[in-house]
């Protein structure tokens, strides 16, 4: 993306600038009466609804932002930090377009509270590559050609980093198995278990 | 999604005691379900009370041989633990066929035990239902009731219980650990989670608690136990029907049986009638399926899913045809 050229996504971001906060000022009177109540919680300091500081470690980068509690990962990375690649399909956990990894795990971004991934490392597709290398799941994607539409493809790349490192891959069933969490609705799934299977060193 | 405040339990005390403050604030551990309901407007919490960082997640071995699996124990590190794998191998086969690979990465244990139901009135707000909002009706009698229970249901709820965990443990004679306002207690796996007569209560636990642990002891019954979960596809996908079994047999001879269905009722459903007709008879499929028959006397289908009874009855023997060895 050029600096400095409003593409599509920007502009649509600015655009919904106006929606979201008047949606947000009409929120505020009702929810005050919660914001004091929780507030007279010594033990547990509470925090919210408003927005308000996180951290979030993504890809290595520690990021200073502001969020509601309410907020998810999966909004976060996409609608805060700018990381796309991660996608919302379901927004449900029932397709894993979602998934990154959290602490090493795969997961779903779209049922994990942003505030709730601070002091964890949250790794997202963009964050696989090194040194301009591709992660060896992507390269294997690009090689069994195991995708079409390509919606779901950060989701299953992701997915098949966190199932390779958990050791499910001993077979094609075992991979379909685990990878069962990822949803492709171009029906991509035989070359996508070539794939995995080949990126974890069986092929 | 409606907005909430948040706050991070450093303790299981803060946590309990957090709970007082806001009358309307609810438990956050893997958020697999309370996340999900608060997207679908079913949960409206003020507050979610995090209790992600407390040390409730160890599965140990105690001195006596009993298994204690921390409350905030993922579904997949139970699945993969060792003391749970050889002392009840249906409870990882159950949790090996929950959900999904990253779904089992977040959620925990004791999380699973309290989920809500997956009825799709109950997750529909513009729908009556006596779960979410009592006396308003049921939405599923005389709906579509293809998912819904043959066993224990009553005319203000015909719901299942989703967890297919809770239906293993039901093998084990396990116990649940609870911390709340009023200290410890410990009460039988085996009526934690309750039939409709009140259709808002899922389980007897009281507002503020906490589970804290789920133990059980492995036994020559427990060891010999198996999982199978039949559903509308292969995988990652709720059940129709699931059978959880366990047998001992001595010489041929069935000396001890634990039988439970999942899919069935508003809580797992333990299948005594099947295990009065196992207990003592020869570990041949004719006993299983005389067992599976005596269950399933009682069933009462809805509409739609009178399948479900002879499902039920031909995944116990498959199941404990597995079990007992001879066919």
């Amino acid at each position: 993306m050029a600096l400095g050229k409003v593409t599509r996504r920007r502009f649509l971001v600015r655009s919904a600038i106006p929606a979201i906060a008047a949606g947000i000022g009409i929120g505020v009177p009702r929810l005050n009466a919660v914001a004091q109540a929780a507030s007279s919680v010594s033990i547990v300091p509470a925090s919210g609804p408003g927005a308000v500081p996180v951290t979030l470690n993504v890809n290595g980068t520690e990021h200073a932002m502001r969020i509601e509690p309410r907020v998810t990962l999966l909004d976060a990375l996409r609608e805060q930090l700018g990381l796309t690649g991660t996608k919302k399909g379901c927004d449900q956990g029932q397709c894993g377009a979602c998934t990154v990894l959290v602490d090493g795990r795969r997961v779903n971004a779209c049922l994990t509270l942003a505030i709730a991934a601070e002091g964890k490392k949250v790794t997202t597709v963009e964050g696989l590559a090194s040194d301009g290398k591709l992660h060896p799941v992507q390269a294997a994607f690009l090689e069994y050609d195991a995708f079409q539409c390509g919606y779901c493809t950060p989701g299953q790349i992701c997915s098949a980093v966190g199932l390779i490192a958990e050791g499910r891959t001993r077979s094609d069933a075992e991979i379909r198995e685990f990878m069962s969490g990822n949803i492709c609705r171009c029906g991509a799934y035989t070359n996508i278990v070539a794939a995995v299977k080949a990126a974890a060193g069986h092929a | 999604m409606r907005p909430f405040a948040y706050a991070r339990a450093q303790s299981a005390d803060a946590a309990i005691a957090a709970m007082a403050q806001d009358a309307r604030a609810a438990f956050l551990a893997g958020g697999t379900n309370i996340v999900d309901l608060i997207k679908l407007d079913v949960a409206q919490p003020g507050t979610l009370i995090d209790i992600g960082a407390l040390p409730l997640a160890a599965i140990e071995v105690a001195t006596d041989g009993s298994v204690r699996i921390g409350a905030l124990a993922r579904m997949s590190d139970t699945a993969d633990h060792t003391a749970v794998r050889s002392g009840a191998p249906c409870v990882a086969m159950a949790l090996n066929l929950s959900a999904s690979a990253q779904l089992r990465n977040m959620a925990s244990i004791g999380g699973n035990v309290l989920q809500r139901t997956r009825c799709v009135y109950f997750r529909d707000v513009t729908q009556p239902c006596n779960k979410r909002q009592p006396g308003s009706g049921c939405s599923a009698i005389g709906g579509d009731d293809r998912k819904m229970a043959i066993f224990g249901a009553n005319d203000r709820c015909i719901a299942v219980n989703p967890s297919d965990f809770s239906v293993a443990m039901l093998t084990t004679d396990a116990t649940i650990h609870l911390r709340g306002p009023a200290g410890e207690r410990t009460t039988p796996f085996l009526g934690f989670q309750r039939l409709p007569d009140d259709p808002a209560l899922d389980t007897n636990i009281v507002r503020g608690e906490l589970i804290t642990a789920i133990s059980f002891m492995p036994t020559a019954l427990t060891r010999n136990s198996t999982y199978l979960k039949v559903r509308d596809r292969a995988s990652y996908e709720f059940a129709l029907v699931s059978v959880a079994a366990a047998l001992d047999v001595r010489n041929g001879t069935i000396h001890d049986a634990r039988v439970a269905l999942g899919g069935v009722a508003h809580a797992p459903w333990r299948a005594r009638a099947a295990e009065a007709a196992l207990i003592g008879k020869p570990a041949v499929r004719a006993t299983f399926a005389a067992a599976a028959d005596a269950e399933l006397r009682a069933a009462k289908p809805q509409r739609l899913n009178g399948f479900k009874v002879v499902m039920a009855k031909n995944a116990m023997v498959r199941a404990l045809g597995t079990l007992g060895g001879a066919a």
